[in-house]
């Protein structure tokens, strides 16, 4: 009896389509293969990028002899926690200078939204979040196991492969008073679609006067435009208005940490004495879950955000990124119009941030991969950080006999 | 002149937010009713100790590994492997299962470098985050695919485990461990718990240097335990969060695993560095389940890995390179596991001059148990009152429930806590 396994009727889970690319991908063995799958930068040469600056400040880090490696508080490291919601509510937020903040460090943007979703379920009186349609595939599981329970809003036009603005504001203005409303920062994942300005501003009104609760996703400040304040604009807006909101920060990709998964969540609240109230009890979700955060990668962060000539660099670093990727878009869609392919090509450079919605379909998809070795998640996203200049003509091809020879 | 327009249209439009439609200043908060939450009763010490400015406070709370200065330590290994891996790596994404190389090191600390297990890819095995993280993952995996299951937790226990089982929804039930009387270990009451539960209840057992009262069961109690649990068909979920720290030697600290694991259990087991490597910050550690064959743990491998994607996506690079760094090289390896003995030889030494300290202090009590107890923790038999004491009259932190992490005990601070201690006691 004891050799019989109390787990025996378990079954195989399904690949986790986004990084199950990754694992298809490192099976292939053509020398042709490209991984446009997960959304992790990729210089021209292909290659993973540390950025110069995280480098300096990991050497500084090594060679502190006085470093520990204690456990940090619950809530991480302090320096981290305040210079990161400097970082997304502006270094002159009011609501930061009220106190009316806080911060706790979680595993990057996925701990983030996991440790707030919970905080919802357990103290807000609406268990309903709205995220919006296409998102991101691990949000809605990650509400889920928080014990929220989903709805979408319309937000993708497949007709225009731009926002559907109509749509979003009738499906949240039909959400119940109190709803939660998932918006992304900037550069929504995976259909690189933003609001413009003028749009946001409706939606803050429009989430305002039905007391919606906005949930900010912020996994690409920087990475979208190439300016930190521009990419957090969306945010800022809302907080300006004196409300109330949560907000999720990754650094994998800006920083380029991604292993080292840090992030934060902030929760903007009322007053000072709710925000403190608000951290104690953060305190209680992520104590059983993993007592404290990771130190390493909080450490590099707050040493680069605190020091004005490494912030600097960072932001040169940054910007950099941000524009291989916009040439990347200009490469691929003169690449197609010079192919002739069919359809209209111009959401590749409409779109903003890591990803393009392509617009093919996922047999399309299995098509290029089978055909072209071209590993993308089936819903046509690609990671356009995982091209370059000598892989973007193999793409175009691949795009082109994909919509070509469909039958 | 057209940049001043955009700027001046930019800032009337910022303004007009603040006054607009919708504008929420007349709104009250969200989280009006949102209670403060009690402080942790672990981590709470700390930040007690850390807020009192006596120069003489001692810390003996939070099982925080110090030297005879009372500092806390960075393993020479690892700096060895800190400078090796600095500027040669990338920071890609592990997959969600985590390192495979720290895994794979891992699991042969637990289960032997020689495991048939290991070589017949029975065990299916995860990085996690350190201890709590392992334990929680458990607990989840327990929830979704034992639903109807409970776990069996010993009294007393490390209290983060009764959240964690309870964050995880799986109902609690507890067994006997510690016997107050003789500050140690209640087995025939243990034993009964066993032999009553019903058939195929899950139990989780501290492998070693129990938390936090520092009692283990002797190797015969251990094979009665596994006898026992094999005739009711029981389910062990061993935590192991001090394996090298009780005795000073690893395989030694495994042997309660080693004799389930010859007795043909199929067991879970949680595993941390945060001691035994010093790396507590780093959140390292691993799950591990043993299952029929391969086939099944590959099933209960990727399940996991469901479990950690919407919880954290994958685990952090850093700590788990600097394991299997050191892990991976017989140098290093050689090198941690004499600093790991080094560690447990200073605390068994504090064990013996604490008691001795008591007993020459005239103490009518016993103190034995002192140095019978193992590992990072003494359970000192204390009162809250009396620990409470201990605090506001000599400034010396602990948990309430009479813990002492001899991990903070020195040369320099045995003679006053010895002293303290004989003071808040002598009248009982």
């Amino acid at each position: 009896m004891a050799s019989d396994s109390v787990f025996a009727a378990v079954v195989r889970a399904p690949e986790d389509p986004i990084l199950g690319v990754t694992v298809a991908y490192n099976k292939d063995t053509s020398p042709n293969k490209l991984n446009l799958g997960v959304g992790a930068y990729r210089t021209e040469e292909g290659k993973p990028l540390v950025l110069n600056v995280v480098r300096r400040a990991e050497q500084i880090l090594v060679n502190d002899e006085s470093r520990v490696k204690e456990y940090l508080g619950i809530t991480g490291l302090a320096d981290f926690n305040k210079l990161s919601a400097k970082l997304i509510l502006g270094a002159d937020s009011p609501a930061i200078q009220d106190n009316r903040v806080t911060t706790v460090q979680c595993l990057s943007g996925t701990g983030s939204l996991r440790v707030g979703a919970e905080f919802l379920a357990r103290h807000y009186h609406e268990h309903t979040i709205y995220i919006p349609n296409p998102t991101w595939g691990n949000h809605p599981k990650i509400f889920n196991l928080a014990g929220l329970s989903v709805k979408t809003y319309r937000y993708y036009d497949p007709a225009t492969k731009g926002l559907d603005f109509q749509g979003l504001l009738e499906d949240l203005g039909a959400a119940p008073s109190g709803a939660i409303v998932l918006l992304h920062a900037c550069a929504h994942n995976p259909t690189g679609v933003d609001p413009t300005l003028e749009q946001w501003e409706q939606i803050r009104q429009l989430i305002r006067s039905k007391q919606l609760l906005p949930f900010f996703d912020s996994a690409y400040q920087g990475f979208a435009s190439g300016s930190l304040d521009a990419d957090a604009e969306s945010v800022r807006m809302f907080v300006a208005d004196g409300g109330e909101c949560l907000a999720a920060q990754s650094y994998a990709k800006n920083m380029g940490l991604y292993g080292e998964r840090v992030g934060a969540l902030s929760i903007v609240c009322k007053a000072a004495d709710v925000a403190s109230r608000v951290e104690s009890q953060l305190k209680l979700v992520i104590r059983p879950m993993y007592s404290n955060p990771p130190i390493h990668g909080a450490s590099i962060v707050a040493a680069i955000l605190k020091d004005s000539e490494m912030y600097r660099e960072w932001t040169v670093e940054l910007k950099a990124m941000a524009d291989r990727i916009l040439s990347m878009r200009q490469q691929l869609f003169e690449a197609l119009s010079a192919r002739g392919t069919p359809g209209d090509w111009s959401h590749i450079i409409k779109q903003i941030g890591m990803f393009t919605f392509t617009g093919l379909n996922s047999e399309q998809v299995a098509f290029m991969t089978k055909e072209y070795h071209i590993y993308m998640t089936s819903d046509g996203r690609i990671s356009m950080a995982g091209l370059s200049s000598r892989t973007v003509p193999h793409l175009a091809d691949a795009i082109h006999a994909a919509v070509t020879c469909s039958t | 002149m057209a940049l001043w327009n955009a700027v001046a249209s930019r800032l009337a439009r910022h303004r007009s937010w603040t006054a607009g439609v919708g504008s929420s200043r007349a709104m009250s908060s969200w989280w009006h009713s949102v209670e403060p939450a009690p402080k942790d009763p672990i981590l709470g010490v700390t930040e007690a100790f850390l807020a009192d400015p006596s120069p003489d406070k001692v810390n003996v709370g939070v099982g925080a590994y110090r030297d005879d200065n009372g500092k806390p330590v960075v393993l020479e290994c690892v700096r060895e492997a800190e400078r090796r891996i600095a500027g040669s790596m990338n920071m890609e994404y592990l997959p969600m299962g985590g390192s495979v190389k720290m895994v794979e090191e891992t699991l042969k600390l637990a289960y032997g470098d020689n495991s048939e297990f290991i070589k017949d890819k029975r065990v299916a095995a995860v990085q996690a985050l350190s201890g709590t993280g392992a334990c929680r993952l458990f607990a989840e995996f327990q929830k979704r695919f034992r639903p109807e299951s409970q776990i069996y937790i010993p009294v007393p226990t490390w209290s983060n485990h009764h959240n964690i089982w309870r964050d995880a929804q799986v109902p609690q039930r507890t067994y006997h461990y510690y016997h107050a009387e003789s500050r140690g270990l209640d087995f025939a009451s243990l034993m009964d718990d066993v032999k009553n539960a019903p058939s195929g209840s899950f139990f989780l057992l501290h492998a070693c240097a129990h938390n936090p009262t520092g009692v283990d069961p002797s190797e015969e109690q251990w094979r009665e335990i596994s006898q026992q649990f094999k005739a009711k068909g029981h389910f062990a979920l061993f935590d192991m969060a001090y394996q090298g720290f009780a005795s000073g030697d690893p395989e030694r600290d495994a042997k309660s695993i080693r004799i389930f694991l010859e007795d043909g259990h199929s067991i879970g087991i949680a595993q941390s560095y945060a001691k035994n490597m010093g790396l507590y910050g780093q959140r390292v550690g691993c799950l591990s389940v043993l299952c029929e064959d391969e086939k099944q743990a590959v099933a209960v491998k990727s399940q996991l890995q469901m479990i950690a994607r919407p919880m954290y996506s994958n685990p952090p690079v850093h700590g788990a390179l600097i394991v299997s760094t050191i892990l991976g090289d017989p140098e290093l390896k050689q090198l941690w596991l004499k600093e790991v003995k080094g560690m447990a030889d200073r605390i068994i030494g504090m064990r013996t001059a604490l008691r001795e300290n008591l007993e020459n202090l005239g103490s009518s009590l016993s103190w034995k148990h002192i140095t019978e107890q193992i590992g990072m923790f003494c359970y000192s038999g204390m009162t809250p009152e009396q620990v409470d004491r201990l605090t506001k009259e000599f400034h010396i932190y602990m948990t309430r429930n009479g813990r002492i992490s001899m991990a903070g005990v020195t040369t320099g601070n045995v003679r006053y806590l010895a002293n303290a201690i004989h003071v808040v006691t002598e009248s009982t």
